[in-house]
């Protein structure tokens, strides 16, 4: 649960670094949700034809897509110009909920990337490899964040979005993760109206099926940020639960620590491999929390104790 | 006619008797031969598919840290590539 102010707590931002996703229940009200579709419809036909004309170039294709176009924002555009009133997506981008939790990862005012309208019809057989958005992303600590809005109440198999928590910091091309049919503790999407996923922009994820007899309806957006991503979030409950780099499993472990957090690791997260994904997420919570020191199990900090050793500077 | 069937397994180690944590399973007999259950692990480890009769075709190999990348995680390392023929 965010913050009376709407931004994101300590632990909620713990747990995004450490699964690379906050899934928020119903957050959206019905008065939105009830009345997006239609403007969803517009934005999905306009996006489409625009992508038959350009890249599609059988002119069949154009010929069955309907010539309609609605406005919508370009990207490096500021979040807070984009889909003004009366828009109802613009309602939805700029509900108080959604804007902490945008303020908390990304800043108060990140630009508007791309979006896309992912529309599912009714008994569409076709299901898409596991991926990730983009091309490969460099090692950079900093990330965009990808909002996933479900408008409609979703039902488990009917077309929800498949997604693998915990892959977000595995360095990987786009493409490169197709093979990975099945991963143990993989999540496909089903929850009531009004939910939105926000990831991480690594989050290996995939479109599904949908057997079902209700079109699936889903809109992405991807924000980038403006600002260094330090301590963004509300931050009270943050020096009781950030830990110093002493918190370490096999000498003096907290329970109530962020480094606990980054101890947990998904069901494919087994074996050694953990010890390097505890190593990726201490990495982005020193960016996030400012604190270069920060660590979990002393896996950073031995090494770079022994670099100060080796350059004659350790105290 | 024979047809082969492909098997992946990742595994949580290196080794081939550790547990199962992805699989992926391809069929060139189209559904003519045994199948795998797919909402759950075929096998908990490599060798209990040794063990039903699949033959491994390829094991991953240790690589060589790179300076500066020793710490990195990108693909997942302990890939396990197995096969049988079935009749089709």
């Amino acid at each position: 649960m965010p913050a009376p102010d709407h931004r994101l707590t300590t632990n909620e931002m713990a747990q995004f670094v450490a699964d690379g996703y906050l899934r928020f229940e119903a957050l959206v009200p019905a008065s939105i949700n009830e009345r997006v579709i239609e403007e969803l419809q517009l934005l999905y036909t306009t996006k489409m034809r625009q992508l038959v004309e350009s890249v599609g170039l059988n002119p069949d294709d154009v010929a069955k897509t309907p010539s309609v176009s609605v406005s919508h924002p370009e990207s490096l555009t500021p979040l807070a110009e984009c889909y003004p009133p009366p828009s109802i997506l613009g309602e939805m981008l700029r509900l108080p909920e959604v804007l902490g939790i945008i303020e908390s990862l990304v800043g108060k005012n990140p630009l508007f990337d791309h979006d896309f309208v992912h529309y599912i019809p009714a008994e569409n057989p076709r299901g898409q490899h596991l991926h990730v958005d983009a091309v490969i992303d460099d090692q950079q600590p900093s990330f965009d964040i990808q909002l996933f809005y479900f408008p409609t109440e979703v039902a488990p198999g009917a077309g929800g979005t498949r997604f693998v928590p915990g892959t977000h910091l595995r360095h990987t091309r786009a493409e490169g993760v197709a093979r990975y049919q099945h991963l143990l503790g993989e999540q496909r999407y089903s929850g009531p109206a009004g939910t939105l996923l926000v990831f991480h922009q690594g989050l290996w994820h995939a479109g599904q099926p949908n057997p079902s007899q209700q079109d699936r309806w889903m809109y992405k957006i991807r924000l980038n940020p403006q600002v260094p991503q330090v301590r963004l979030w509300n931050t009270e409950d943050f020096e009781a639960i950030h830990n110093d780099a002493r918190d370490h499993t096999f000498a003096h472990m907290r329970q109530d620590s962020v480094a606990n957090t980054f101890r947990t690791m998904q069901p494919w997260q087994k074996g050694h491999e953990a010890r390097y994904e505890q190593m990726e997420r201490a990495r982005l919570w020193r960016y996030l929390s400012g604190d270069e020191q920060f660590d979990v199990d002393f896996y950073h900090t031995r090494i770079e104790f022994r670099a100060g050793v080796n350059e004659g500077s350790a105290s | 006619m024979k047809r082969q069937q492909i098997l992946y397994l990742w595994l949580a180690e290196g080794a081939l008797d550790t547990a199962v944590i992805g699989w992926a399973f391809f069929d060139g007999a189209k559904g003519a031969g045994p199948l795998l259950p797919e909402s759950e692990p075929p096998y908990s480890t490599g060798l209990a598919a040794l063990e039903d009769g699949w033959f491994m075709q390829q094991s991953p190999s240790p690589y060589v840290l790179h300076p500066g990348a020793e710490h990195g995680t990108s693909y997942l390392p302990n890939e396990f590539v197995f096969e049988r023929t079935v009749e089709a």
